[in-house]
């Protein structure tokens, strides 16, 4: 049996349907036992523009997208013209036979620079300006093409049914198109039908117009496509399989971790995690009465923060979810909380800065800004995850972080993540153990909040319990927390706070700081979402007889320099991958571990590594044809 | 038992300029806690940065001294996870009206259930006098290079026109009218709001103590034997009853012109009270049914040092 690595493709203008065909897609092979990996990409923008979701699936674990599409599923101009040369020998494209003679200058949202690059492309191959032109340069490369009238569909529908309105129903494109793409690989019907009845499971009579439709479209596949090379039936499916999106992970591990207070402020790619939380507000509690999250809508970032802040001081396990711009805001806060040793998490979905950058897209930019967020010295932890499965996990450890070593905790995602829809085991929330370290629920008389202690952590009172009372101040204080300037108490103090970034490397578990995946002569350093593409290039390697080493970075800050020193101790070549610009991995390592980078695999174009490129890059590094700094390009 | 007055004092050294209004501000607030009989530690004090700011160490209740412009989003986090806590903020007029103008504007919005304090002296103080926003365009106090380029803020029209469902404005040399209306404010079951006048004895040689006196004013003084006057005494009616339409913005407007009494003749008291206004934690407990019985700070999140929230209803939904 050969196996199965088929990557669909689907675009058209924000707001048609794009991501719900990805999702009715996806599902259909998870159903059908399949793995799957997608993205999407899009526009800062409502209506209109380019969006698209490149869905990858195989029959064994995979964690990335790779750069050739197999079948593209396509019902308007500019996704042909943005994506037709991704599409690989052998692999199709679906499109609307309507917009043959469409030209590049009728497609408005198609910008100056693409469209420039395209044209130069079209004359140098002698084609027209046209859908038909970039079509014919595909099939010189080995596509098959799959023309469809999808207005014709829609009419023949209508008559079918007797049903005049659904003749300009041009919503149902996107259900066209990926039904049009199961009947032309073949999959089994049933699971489209299914998958739309629980998609549309609380509107009957949109679900089933929308089953009509994909029923049409996919038998129109079958019958009068010609044959295609691939074929979908279906595989192994492993019981207890998620198919989640990116937000999930560090949302549903909130949940389970008792997180009960989430302030935020609207910011792409951070609020879905917000709304999916006060979506589900109401929580079930193990022999209890029901719990809740209160999740509040503020007017900014620094309210965020200081929200956040406030429900920590009650003892409640407070977080915030925000991006770069607005952790930018909340940084005066962070300090703030340092100080006053506060817990609180932070979680950043990073996307491409500086300032308002690329609002949408990917980027890792965050790292070092986290790291040295705040004015003055404080600890604080940062803590990245790789992978959204592995999230819901981490977003445990950092509530226990954050209570047992009393400081802010900044836990970094990004947009790769948050876009990201893929199958994943089932969340164990049993494995979330609880630690609120020195919170008390009782106080005895003489109560002192930062009194000096062996290990440097006071025992932590909050607000409303009896005799509990204590001071905060942003200010240097004695350990009633009321203000001191005194030299002597603030080196004492300053000591103190400070001592925790020791204790937590001395705390936390090696397993928890850095994972490695094995250590060769080349061992890669990583960390964050790059985590998947790495993890699939280095096994792409291995099938050729090259084993590549990897180390995946999780604590930031403080770094684990000695650990990571003694792990890569055998390896004799370090290649650092991540998305950025100035490799800030690179840089806390050659800090903390003192060893230089050898290698830099760089990418900043505000679209997420595949594996192929990642893979593509150690190749030439291995081979010694690799520039110290490769930097990636892939994707529109 | 309820507490004395001295009761809610520290033992902290207060290091005000002597003749600061702000002594007779956090006197007030003594006395108004004493006056209620609050528990000490199910009270919380928490404050801006500025002289005002450091109110917080002098009261002995729970005390959260936090960041320039912020105090209003760091109580507002406190009272939601914990609405049990009787909650006062305070701040100067730089701080809330100025840098945290946002929040002072959303906090209206939100009628979270709690106390708001601004004192309001003019100017910034602890950096050495420059003019903070309720100073008047054109006024040049002591220890500024040129008069005063921007238009004051009206903070009691600011606050009606936000949301603030109590609005009051006292006076720091009539503590016991002051004492009042702490207590009124913090009574009232909304967001409550109070423009307290506090001659800065250093910095603001304008708004001074014989200012407000009106020791200016010839011929009123001997009267009134001061500028500042109460609306409770002229039969001003301040409260919505009913909540009409109507009613509510004809009692909106007269707190708005009222608000505009400035110079010789300034209206300290309540200029607007509405209490059909659902408070936030009212609104948390319409869509979490058992928030207030049980609120974020009181629930219990583990069992065995494990989690006991059973998320497998979503997960079952995410299944495939």
């Amino acid at each position: 049996m050969t196996s199965v690595d088929f990557t669909w493709i689907i675009g058209g203008p924000q707001g048609s349907g794009v991501e719900s065909g990805a999702n009715i897609f996806s599902r259909v092979c998870a159903e059908m036992g399949y793995q799957v990996f997608g993205k999407r990409e899009f526009y800062s923008n409502i209506k209109g523009e380019h969006s698209y979701f490149a869905v990858r699936i195989a029959d064994r674990k995979i964690h990335s997208n790779v750069n050739g599409v197999t079948l593209m599923a396509s019902f308007d101009a500019e996704t042909i013209f943005r994506h037709y040369d991704e599409v690989v020998y052998g692999g199709g494209i679906i499109y609307d036979s309507d917009l043959e003679d469409t030209s590049t200058d009728k497609v408005h949202t198609l910008d100056a620079p693409f469209k420039e690059r395209l044209h130069k492309e079209l004359e140098s191959k002698n084609k027209p300006f046209t859908i038909s032109g970039v079509l014919e340069i595909a099939k010189e490369n080995g596509v098959s093409l799959f023309p469809v009238s999808f207005k014709s569909i829609l009419e023949t529908l209508a008559e079918e049914a007797e049903n005049p309105r659904l003749k300009g129903l041009i919503r149902m494109f996107n259900v066209i198109g990926v039904s049009l793409s199961l009947g032309l690989v073949k999959m089994p019907p049933d699971s489209l039908q299914k998958t739309i009845e629980s998609i549309f499971s609380k509107k009957p009579e949109i679900a089933k117009i929308n089953q009509v439709t994909a029923n049409y479209s996919y038998n129109y596949a079958t019958t009068k496509f010609a044959s295609f090379n691939h074929t979908l039936s279906g595989s192994q499916k492993e019981p207890h399989t998620l198919l989640i999106q990116g937000f999930h992970g560090t949302a549903l591990g909130k949940m389970a971790s008792g997180c009960r207070l989430q302030p935020y402020y609207p910011i792409t790619p951070a609020s879905d995690e917000s709304v999916f939380l006060e979506s589900n507000e109401i929580l079930q509690i193990i022999d209890d009465r029901p719990g809740s999250t209160a999740v509040i809508q503020t007017e900014d970032e620094i309210c965020a923060m200081g929200m956040t802040i406030g429900g920590a001081l009650t003892g409640t396990r407070s977080a915030t979810c925000t991006s770069g711009p607005g952790f930018a805001l909340m940084t005066e806060m962070l300090g703030w909380a340092g100080i006053n040793e506060v817990p609180v998490v932070i979680t950043n979905y990073q996307r491409s800065g500086p300032s308002t950058g690329l609002p949408t897209r990917h980027g890792q930019d965050d790292l070092l800004f986290s790291v040295f967020a705040g004015h003055g010295d404080f600890p604080k932890i940062v803590y990245a995850s790789g992978e959204v499965e592995e999230s819901f996990y981490d977003t445990g450890n950092c509530f226990n972080y954050a209570e047992v070593f009393q400081v802010p905790v900044i836990h970094l995602m990004d947009k790769f993540h948050a876009s990201s829809v893929m199958t994943c085991k089932r969340f164990d929330s049993e494995k979330i153990s609880i630690n609120r370290g020195k919170l008390l629920d009782k106080v005895e008389d003489g109560y002192r909040r930062f009194e000096f202690t062996e290990d440097g952590v006071s025992p932590r009172s909050r607000l409303g319990i009896d005799n509990g009372i204590f001071w905060d101040t942003g200010d240097e204080s004695d350990e009633t927390g009321h203000i001191t300037e005194d030299p002597v108490l603030r080196v004492k103090m300053m000591d103190k706070r400070m001592s925790r970034l020791d204790l937590i490397l001395n705390t936390i578990p090696d397993y928890e700081k850095a994972v490695s995946y094995g250590v060769e002569d080349y061992t890669i350093i990583s960390w964050g979402s790059t985590k998947g593409p790495v993890l699939d290039a280095v096994e792409m390697l291995k099938k050729e007889g090259i084993s590549i080493g990897f180390v995946q970075l999780k604590l930031m800050h403080p770094f684990p320099g000695q650990y990571v020193r003694s792990l890569l101790k055998e390896a004799k070549t370090i290649i650092d991958i991540e998305a950025n610009h100035s490799g800030q991995l690179g840089k806390l390592f050659k800090q903390n571990v003192l060893r230089d980078i050898d290698y830099f695999i760089l990418k900043y174009t505000g679209r997420a590594m595949t594996s192929t490129e990642v893979y593509e890059s150690l190749k030439k590094i291995v081979q010694n044809k690799a520039e110290k700094r490769e930097v990636l390009t892939h994707g529109a | 038992m309820a507490l004395k007055p001295s009761e809610f004092k520290t033992d902290v050294h207060n290091d005000w300029c002597p003749g600061c209004g702000d002594f007779g501000i956090v006197n007030a607030i003594q006395m108004a806690l004493a006056d209620m009989g609050v528990q000490r530690d199910k009270t919380a004090i928490f404050s801006g940065i500025g002289c005002s700011g450091k109110t917080s160490h002098y009261i002995n209740t729970y005390g959260v001294h936090t960041l320039h412009g912020r105090v209003l989003t760091f109580a507002q986090g406190a009272k939601i996870a914990n609405p049990e806590m009787t909650i006062v903020a305070v701040g100067g007029d730089g701080d809330g009206l100025g840098i945290g103008a946002g929040h002072f504007v959303a906090a209206g919005r939100r009628n979270v259930n709690m106390t708001y304090i601004i004192f309001d002296n003019g100017v910034y103080g602890l950096t050495k006098g420059q003019a903070s926003p309720t100073l008047k365009l054109g006024e040049q106090t002591k220890s500024l290079p040129s008069p005063n380029t921007n238009y004051n803020v009206n903070p009691i029209g600011l606050a009606v026109a936000s949301g603030f469902t109590f609005v009051g404005r006292g006076y720091s040399y009539d503590i016991r009218h002051l004492k009042d209306l702490i207590v009124q404010a913090v009574k009232h079951p909304g967001l409550s709001f109070l423009d307290v006048l506090q001659p800065c004895p250093t910095y603001n040689d304008i708004n001074t103590r014989d200012w407000y006196a009106g020791k200016d004013l010839m011929e009123e003084a001997q009267s009134r034997h001061s500028r500042i006057y109460k609306l409770e005494e002229t039969g001003y009616e301040p409260t919505v009853h009913y909540g009409s339409d109507v009613e509510v913005n004809e009692k909106l407007s007269q707190a708005l012109i009222k608000s505009l009494e400035w110079g010789n003749k300034i209206p300290i008291g309540v200029f607007y009270k509405n209490e059909l206004i659902t408070p936030y934690t009212q609104r948390l407990q319409d869509k979490i049914p058992n928030y207030l019985e049980n609120p974020p700070a009181k629930q219990n999140i583990s069992k065995d040092g494990k989690s006991n929230t059973d998320i497998s209803k979503i997960l079952d939904s995410l299944e495939v």
